[in-house]
């Protein structure tokens, strides 16, 4: 574009799906180390492309747009293989590539003793082509393509072991949850369509930009219905029940696609379109409170979850929820920033869960642990890393992304302090739950005992090799360090992140800094320099709190189970009630299976299977061929073959023809009027 | 005063029903075979007659055309008759039911 040289985008998601034909065509064939050689080289490729891309970033144009060919050309409507380049595309082809990479190297010492070796990263690569493709993509159709094939890809690597009811179960339920929010993503094309008559991002954006009384109306009716689909892929309330089942894949399937890539997908949609969100401001409150309301509840549920994936299921729900509440507020960079940070430490925790759980050959319940901080120091070190970073403890990085996200929460107009409040409350109770599955972990003594189930082979507890250690050190260092780069001008930093993402963000973003620059009676010029002073010590003040906030929650865990282990009994049993709904979730699964899932099976197997499967179709079909064998039944008789019958029938129809013209029917009126003229 | 015409197409009509009734009620394909004949033939006595009647002869080389279509019919017929009886043993037309040999 422009003479500029061509960055070949294409070839970045393109490597991973060579990698996932050659292993998913020849995989079975191949030894594991030319298959783990194959993930590796094709995803590392496309790292270092992306890696290179960032190198050169200060001289590109932005944003850079590269179409390979048409798709779809149908009247005025047109829809490209079109990918481009920006910079919150920038940082999310990092995430995906960068954390991706570090995961399949784990992996490959995680699988080792698999089955199935060559089919578990032929289906990774597999993600991780869609996964780009989702992110570069330049339209809607496009994003929708990798949007749907990340939810085929989760859904096969749900079902990795396939041979387990509940595997397939999880695989399942996850497909047709994200369904119903790709339905509203459809949804979401059809009204662009039809009100821009393009899916490009840049042409919808554009037009919006030209046209700013366009507010409300239908872009709500859009926003809301992206919404849908981003509840669905982020699992944010109410569409979150996939992602705790999603826990019975592999766990660095779960470190991957269900913590750090996948399910950021909704977050990256919205910040997306935001211009659209922006114009919207019934659809952003919507997002706010579905992401307050997220955070807080998958927190509650994680604090009384045994299993030590399902807590971080819970925990990742509940982050998603922050990163939510953040584009709710249109604070959209704090949200990115949020993803970011995220991605390190809960693909960290994921991973560092995999390696306890690998150490203890696949046990999986926080109970009959305990007592490993010496077995396995280079995990337990590692977690520490990423137990503090979600915490948000200063400085590591989960700190100055969720103070980011609490500070533009507090500040922005209308129900702000109540989503803070909520936010801050949800930062107790997240200080708590990973301080709870820190110490249970790895303090105190071991509770169960050594089992072998997992047919590692290996007995005891051993640390994990070191091509797993290896990716958890270089997550734990991006943790600790990770938040840095957008650590806040409150705090003496430059907030680096935050301007790096202004060119995509600002855009068409007015109405909420307006709003808030609004409450200073300053002329606008001298407006800026007082109020961000002022902003500056309320962030101080916000972060001083969160802080303590964190603390807190770090010492009640470690009050309840370092401690004073049986204090969390006696709190159980004194508030029963209460215990026994959050211990079961809410019954938001059973709810959800009475009021939907029952009816819709009821409706299934009544209406559409007995009566119009089997009554209408199939009856259709029985009858027809019924009918025609009766009628054949009684016409065959005439074919006899019988030269008498054949004959007698002659006989017969000459007969009746010749009665009825003698008394005066005439088929042929015309031949029968003709007068034979007598010659003379 | 010749005959009269009536009594021709009457005569005709009555060998004309007897073939029809032969046709329908012989089993014995050789009789079904002359029942045809006769049923041929009576059409070819109204043809002379009504050549005669109205003085024209087209009708009567229509009943030369006749006979020239019933002796290769019965050649034909014959043949095929034989071909039945030699794999059947039988000349019954209700064993004869099957469209082929």
């Amino acid at each position: 574009m422009n003479g500029a040289p061509s960055l070949h985008l294409w070839l970045i998601p393109l490597l991973p799906f060579a990698g996932f034909l050659l292993n998913g065509l020849l995989g079975r064939r191949l030894p594991n180390q030319i298959v783990s050689l194959i993930a590796l080289l094709s995803t590392g490729a496309s790292f270092v492309l992306v890696l290179n891309i960032a190198a050169h970033f200060s001289s590109l144009s932005l944003p850079y747009t590269e179409s390979v060919g048409t798709w779809i050309q149908a009247g005025t409507f047109r829809a490209d293989f079109a990918y481009s380049l920006d910079q919150l595309t920038l940082i999310m082809l990092l995430i995906v590539t960068g954390v991706g990479f570090l995961i399949h190297i784990y992996s490959v010492g995680y699988m080792a003793h698999e089955e199935g070796f060559w089919r578990f990263f032929a289906y990774l690569n597999l993600f991780m082509f869609f996964m780009l493709t989702l992110v570069l993509a330049e339209n809607f159709l496009l994003v929708f393509v990798g949007w749907e094939g990340v939810g085929l890809a989760s859904y096969l690597l749900i079902g990795f072991y396939f041979t387990k009811n509940s595997a397939a179960n999880a695989g399942k339920k996850a497909f047709v949850v994200n369904r119903i929010g790709d339905f509203g993503f459809l949804v979401a094309m059809f009204l662009v369509i039809a009100h821009f008559g393009t899916l490009s991002f840049h042409e919808v954006f554009a037009q919006i930009a030209q046209h700013p009384e366009l507010h409300g109306g239908f872009l709500t009716a859009i926003a809301l219905c992206l919404v849908l689909g981003a509840t669905g892929k982020s699992a944010q309330i109410p569409l979150y029940v996939w992602l705790p089942d999603a826990m019975e894949g592999p766990t660095p399937v779960s470190a991957l696609i269900h913590a750090a890539t996948m399910v950021t997908a909704g977050i990256y949609m919205t910040v997306r379109c935001h211009a659209i969100f922006d114009r919207s401001p019934l659809a952003l409150s919507v997002v706010a409170i579905i992401g307050a309301a997220t955070a807080f509840f998958a927190a509650t549920v994680g604090i009384l979850q045994t299993d030590i994936k399902r807590v971080l299921a819970y925990s990742t729900i509940s982050q998603l929820g922050y990163m939510f509440m953040a584009c709710g507020v249109a604070a959209y960079s704090a949200g990115i920033f949020h993803l970011l940070t995220h991605a390190f430490f809960k693909a960290l925790l994921f991973l560092a869960a995999g390696s306890v759980i690998h150490a203890l050959n696949g046990e999986q319940d926080m109970r009959e642990m305990g007592g490993l901080r010496t077995k396995i120091p280079i995990t337990f070190w590692t977690m520490t890393a990423g137990v503090v970073a979600i915490a948000g403890i200063p400085p590591f990085a989960g700190f100055v992304s969720k103070d980011e996200i609490l500070y533009r929460t507090f500040i922005s107009p209308g129900i702000g302090p109540v989503l803070w409040f909520v936010g801050l409350f949800t930062a107790l109770l997240t200080s708590f739950y990973m301080f709870r599955l820190y110490f249970l972990t790895f303090f105190g003594e071991r509770r169960g005992t050594d089992h072998e189930e997992h047919g590692h082979g290996s007995h005891g507890v051993h640390e994990s090799p070191g091509i797993m250690l290896f990716p958890l050190a270089i997550l734990a260092v991006l943790s600790v360090i990770g938040g840095w780069v957008g650590w806040p001008e409150a705090l003496g930093g430059g907030d680096w992140f935050g301007h790096f993402l202004d060119p995509v963000i600002s855009a068409s973003h007015l109405s909420f800094e307006q709003m808030s620059v609004a409450t200073s009676t300053f002329g606008t010029a001298a407006t800026n320099v007082p109020l961000s002073e002022g902003s500056h010590t309320v962030e101080l003040i916000l972060a001083l709190v969160s802080t303590l906030v964190a603390l807190l929650g770090a010492f009640t865990a470690y009050l309840f189970y370092v401690r004073k282990p049986e204090l969390p009994g006696k709190l159980a049993k004194q508030f029963s009630g209460i215990y026994g709904v959050v211990f079961n979730k809410y019954w938001v699964d059973e709810v959800y299976g009475a009021m939907i899932v029952r009816p819709i099976n009821f409706f299934a197997r009544v209406v559409l299977w007995w009566t119009v499967d089997r009554v209408l179709v199939d009856g259709a079909g029985i009858g027809a061929a019924a009918g025609a064998t009766g009628l054949g039944g009684i016409v065959r008789r005439l074919q006899s073959g019988n030269i008498r019958s054949y004959a007698g029938w002659l006989a017969v129809g000459a007969a009746a023809l010749l009665l009825l013209i003698y008394f005066g029917y005439h088929p042929f009126t015309q031949v029968a009027q003709i007068q034979i003229v007598r010659p003379k | 005063m010749a005959v009269p015409i009536a009594y021709y197409l009457v005569l005709s009509a009555i060998l004309f029903s007897i073939g029809v009734g032969a046709f329908l009620i012989k089993r014995n394909i050789i009789t079904v075979f002359m029942s045809i004949e006769l049923m041929l033939n009576a059409v070819n006595l109204t043809f002379v007659a009504f050549a005669h009647q109205w003085h024209q002869v087209g009708g009567q080389i229509f009943v030369f055309f006749v006979m020239v279509v019933a002796a290769a019919e019965a050649a034909v017929g014959l043949a095929i008759i034989i071909a039945v009886f030699r794999t059947r043993n039988t000349l019954n037309v209700d064993a004869v039911d099957l469209l082929k040999l």
